[in-house]
């Protein structure tokens, strides 16, 4: 059985003057123990949105409008708020983007790794949870001395790695990555990749990465789960979105990517912008892009469904045919 | 390492201000046009003895800055022997000279008086601390809501207010049920004991009241921006997610960020808070340094003027800092500038 | 000048600062009109009784009279002119001084920026009130005296304000092409710099109108204004000295909410202005949190992006 479920899942935001705005519109996808998934996609394109929902931490702006997050068979929108608490963290844990304000600056990095160890009952007394934190740190390859230090002594890349070392303190089930690499730099990056791979098999985490990185996916992920503008315009698995890829985004995106394999290859971008969500395009949100629509009126008048075109692989596109 | 530095410098800083408080004080008396001290020792009012008193404390017949031409003489101790210095030497044996209208040493005013003052802000100040937290993190909580809306307003009005007639509004308010001048009703003595001091008490809460709740307004008003701007921050988020409750959220990681900020804002307000004192206690003929100082400018009595000038500089510089120091204990990410 | 526009817009929508702008607008026409709208003229002598002291409000005088037999309200608006006159032109002696020496601080740098910054902070250390009295105490009254120390201490923090925000703008891209490409000194500053500078000035500006009318009317409150003149601090001054004992509200209360109503429209609008131009003010506008959730990894998701996905 999966781990992590979610269903049609829709999330909308209500504006300060009244718009609402889709933000998320029908996302589904199942995560089983000990594989990864990489969720892809443009900023703005909804990834942390569907991440937030999952925990139940979005804004007050935020609603889930319909959908099922089923985490170990239970629907976590249904359950209550103390009982999502408990579910945060042990159950389903995440690293957050940006890790540079994610910790608490006037806090050590210690207290705030102790502060789950105690809270979620692994420990109650202070010098086990510390050594717990110390060695926490060490797995991630943070002296464990450091932990009595400030997060603004630490480097970007170390505070990551805490980041990592505290999400993992309550062993959950499910790590949601949020853009882990971003805004280091390339070594740097790799050494968390390296890390989280290795944490994953040893842990036999189910992990969710969000990213806007193609190679970090291709590395790491089993599957593969492409949004775009709040929907999911192709989902497979690893291997079939890098050789056989359906959506024409998917295919732009790849193109997009530069090929070690073939050096001095054009760079291809995509024009234009994806659509504001307070001005949606009638038909498919990818429509004002699409270098495979040739006017064709289905696109311009419905969103697409996502069909499975074949055994898990799923594609939300009216012009399949012709990619 | 980085800290003690940090701390280096603004003990560097706050002694640097002193010396340039005790300078602008001594030629504020010196230079600008009708130099108050000759015209004062030249009064008739002053008896023979008092001035024979003050012009050797002032040194009067000495140059006032520097002597130029015991310096070309290569006289370097004759040449410092001037006003300035002979001030300067005063002033750290404690002697900052004689009021022109009682006859009675400055520093002895001073004395007396402090005290009643440092009650007076400092309670007001405490109290204005403890509301103005409270009520901002009401408003933050509540942001948005008509009790926010209304709480901001009431903040902005009070902005708006001058101390001294909001002192009289509550004087014309409470007029018959509160006393509304002086410390003590005229009568008692300290030898009464326990009734003594309730009724300084009594006397105390209009002028006490008074300052609170302009103080309050501003810490309010800074405690309510601070609360929602570190509620914004991602580390609340993250804390969150852990699974903590909205409380402990709260308490263990906003509070002492939010709390930060008011430090700051309380030492940049001191001045305002000095400024205020010296309304209150006039409005509320309360006996403390700001009424003196009132006093002094009414009777033009310029050793009192610049006693008091001097001992409210000083705090304020004192008080600064050590909320810098405060400051630094509590916020570890501090490094010298 | 695009900039003023979009700030005019979206300032003309905030209800706090229409409310401003319209009680200021009151204020400032009572000023202009003065000698038509006052049914007196404060500074006539008049022939008085004795029942005249302190009179009462009655049809001839609708705010009574105050100590000396005057009508109270004719002061009043004659009152208005003198806490406007020195509002606005103490705030734009400040506003002059302080950009002169943020400019100055923040473009050179060096020893002559630190200097002036150490003074700076010297002068905002001191306290305001005991400074103003004591220099006006040595130096006499008047009213552009008063209006000189006011300038003399609030420049202060138009000055930081000006210093810090060359500094941010110093290191920016823009500016620093520019003078790649050789731009002079005074040209990268008035074309770069200033206008980001600007807004905030002017926000400054008007917070320290309000604060220069109150330094005012404390400083003729404790009998230092000019004795020439009736301001309204000087009024609440009488009022204080010479009929505490007579509870003549007439005499006591309009100055005061005089003041009240002159600095409140000044502050509202100020704040509306610091709202619009200073970025760390402006909360989230998509999101009203009413609970304590955090914003941030959101606000990231309604915002159109570049068409390119990051690649390594």
């Amino acid at each position: 059985m999966a781990v992590l479920d979610v269903r049609n899942l829709s999330v909308d935001y209500l504006t300060d003057d009244g718009v609402v705005l889709h933000a998320v519109e029908d996302v589904s996808f199942s995560l089983e123990q000990g594989c990864s998934l990489g969720l892809v996609g443009e900023s703005g394109c909804g990834k942390t949105t569907v991440m937030l929902s999952i925990l139940r931490l979005l804004p007050e702006a935020g609603r889930i409008v319909s959908g099922q997050v089923l985490f170990e068979g239970q629907d976590l929108l249904q359950i209550s708020e103390g009982d999502m608490r408990a579910v945060r963290w042990p159950g389903i844990a995440m690293v957050f983007q940006g890790a540079m304000n994610a910790l608490n600056p006037v806090r050590t990095v210690e207290s705030q790794i102790m502060e789950v160890l105690q809270l979620h009952g692994l420990f109650d007394n202070k010098n086990g949870a510390r050594q717990r934190a110390g060695d926490l740190l060490e797995m991630v390859g943070i002296r464990a001395e450091r932990g009595a230090e400030y997060p603004h002594q630490f480097s970007g890349g170390m505070r990551q790695r805490a980041m990592i070392a505290m999400a993992l303190a309550c062993v959950p089930r499910v790590l949601i990555a949020d853009e882990p690499t971003t805004a280091l730099d390339v070594m740097i990056q790799a050494q968390i990749i390296e890390l989280l791979e290795r944490l994953q098999s040893e842990l036999d985490l189910a992990l969710v990465l969000v990213t806007h990185d193609l190679g970090v996916v291709a590395e790491m992920c089993d599957d593969v789960l492409v949004m775009y503008s709040g929907t999911v315009a192709e989902h497979a698995c690893s291997d079939t979105i890098f050789n056989n890829p359906r959506h024409p985004y998917t295919q732009r995106l790849l193109q997009a990517f530069p090929d070690i394999a073939q050096p001095g290859s054009q760079l291809a971008s995509i024009p234009g912008f994806p659509p504001p969500l307070d001005d949606l395009p009638p038909g498919c949100r990818f429509q004002p892009r699409c270098h495979v629509f040739e006017g064709e009126p289905y696109c311009l008048e419905q969103h697409p469904q996502a069909v499975e075109i074949e055994p898990d692989h799923v594609v939300s596109c009216h012009l399949v045919g012709k990619a | 390492m980085q800290r003690s530095d940090y701390l280096i410098r603004k003990i560097g800083f706050a002694f640097a201000t002193l010396v340039v408080v005790i300078v602008f004080n001594f030629f504020l008396f010196r230079i600008l046009p009708g130099d108050p001290v000759r015209m004062i020792v030249h009064s008739p009012r002053m008896t023979r003895e008092a001035q024979e008193k003050i012009e050797a404390n002032f040194g009067l017949d000495k140059p006032v800055w520097i002597d130029k031409e015991a310096l070309t003489r290569g006289d370097i101790p004759g040449a410092f022997d001037t006003q300035f210095t002979a001030y300067v030497r005063n002033l750290l044996r404690g002697d900052l000279g004689i009021s022109f209208s009682t006859r009675r040493d400055v520093s002895e005013l001073l004395a007396e008086r402090a005290w009643r003052t440092v009650v007076l802000v400092g309670l007001g100040e405490v109290l204005a601390i403890v509301f103005g937290i409270l009520l901002g993190l009401i408003a933050a909580w509540r942001r948005g809501s008509r009790l926010d809306t209304g709480i901001l307003l009431a903040g902005l009005f009070t902005w708006a207010m001058p101390t001294f007639f909001f002192g009289i509004i509550l004087i014309i308010i409470f007029r018959g049920r509160l006393p509304v001048g002086g410390m003590v009703t005229p009568g008692l003595k300290p030898e009464d004991g326990l009734e003594y001091w309730l009724d300084v008490g009594k006397h105390l809460i209009l002028p006490t009241m008074t300052l609170t709740i302009l103080y309050a307004s501003e810490y309010l008003l800074i405690m309510r921006s601070s609360v929602v701007e570190v509620l914004s921050e991602d580390y609340i988020l993250t804390a969150k997610a852990k699974g903590l409750s909205t409380i402990r959220t709260f308490r263990d990681h906003a509070l002492k960020n939010s709390m930060l900020p008011m430090i700051t804002v309380i030492a940049l307000t001191l001045g305002y808070t000095v400024g205020g004192a010296i309304q209150v206690e006039t409005v509320f003929s309360w006996p403390g340094i700001g009424r003196l100082m009132y006093e002094a400018v009414q009777k033009r009595d310029y050793p009192v003027l610049q006693g008091t000038f001097l001992l409210l500089a000083v705090s304020v510089i004192a008080a600064n800092l050590l909320a810098d120091l405060l400051y630094a204990v509590l916020d570890p990410r501090v490094k010298p500038e | 000048m695009q900039r003023f526009k979009q700030v005019w817009g979206v300032f003309r929508k905030k209800p706090m600062a229409i409310v401003g702008v319209v009680m200021l607008s009151i204020a400032v026409f009572v000023a202009v009109f003065a000698p038509w709208l006052a049914p007196y003229d404060p500074y006539e002598r008049v022939e008085i009784e004795i029942e005249d002291i302190l009179a009462p409000p009655d049809p001839e005088h609708l705010l009574g009279r105050d100590d000396a037999g005057k009508d109270v309200l004719s002061l009043l608006i004659y009152g208005a002119r003198i806490s406007l006159v020195v509002g606005f032109t103490a705030s734009f002696f400040s506003m002059f001084i302080g950009t002169t020496v943020g400019l100055t601080a923040g473009y050179f740098g060096g020893r002559i920026g630190n200097g002036l910054m150490r003074f700076t902070d010297f002068l905002m250390v001191i306290p305001d009130l005991p400074l103003m009295l004591v220099i006006i105490s040595v130096w006499g009254r008047g009213l552009w005296k008063i209006v000189l120390v006011i300038s003399l201490l609030y420049w202060t923090y138009t000055a930081r304000l000006v210093r810090s925000q060359v500094l941010s703008t110093k290191e920016r891209q823009f500016v620093l092409r520019a003078r790649a490409l050789g731009a002079s000194n005074w040209r990268n500053i008035l074309r770069h710099i200033l206008p980001m500078v600007v807004p905030l000035i002017i926000a400054q500006a008007v917070l320290d109108i309000s604060a220069s009318i109150i330094a005012e009317s404390s400083l003729s409150f404790l009998g230092l204004g000019d004795p020439t003149l009736v301001s309204w601090g000087m009024m609440l001054n009488f009022a204080f000295e010479r009929a505490i004992s007579r509870m003549a509200w007439w005499f006591f209360l309009p100055p005061g909410f005089a003041i009240v109503w002159v600095s409140l429209s000044i502050i509202l609008i100020g704040n509306a202005l610091e709202e619009i131009v200073n970025p760390r003010l402006k909360t989230h506008h998509l999101f009203d949190p009413r609970r304590m959730v955090s914003l941030s990894p959101t606000p990231k998701e309604q915002q159109p992006t570049e068409p390119v996905l990051e690649t390594n």
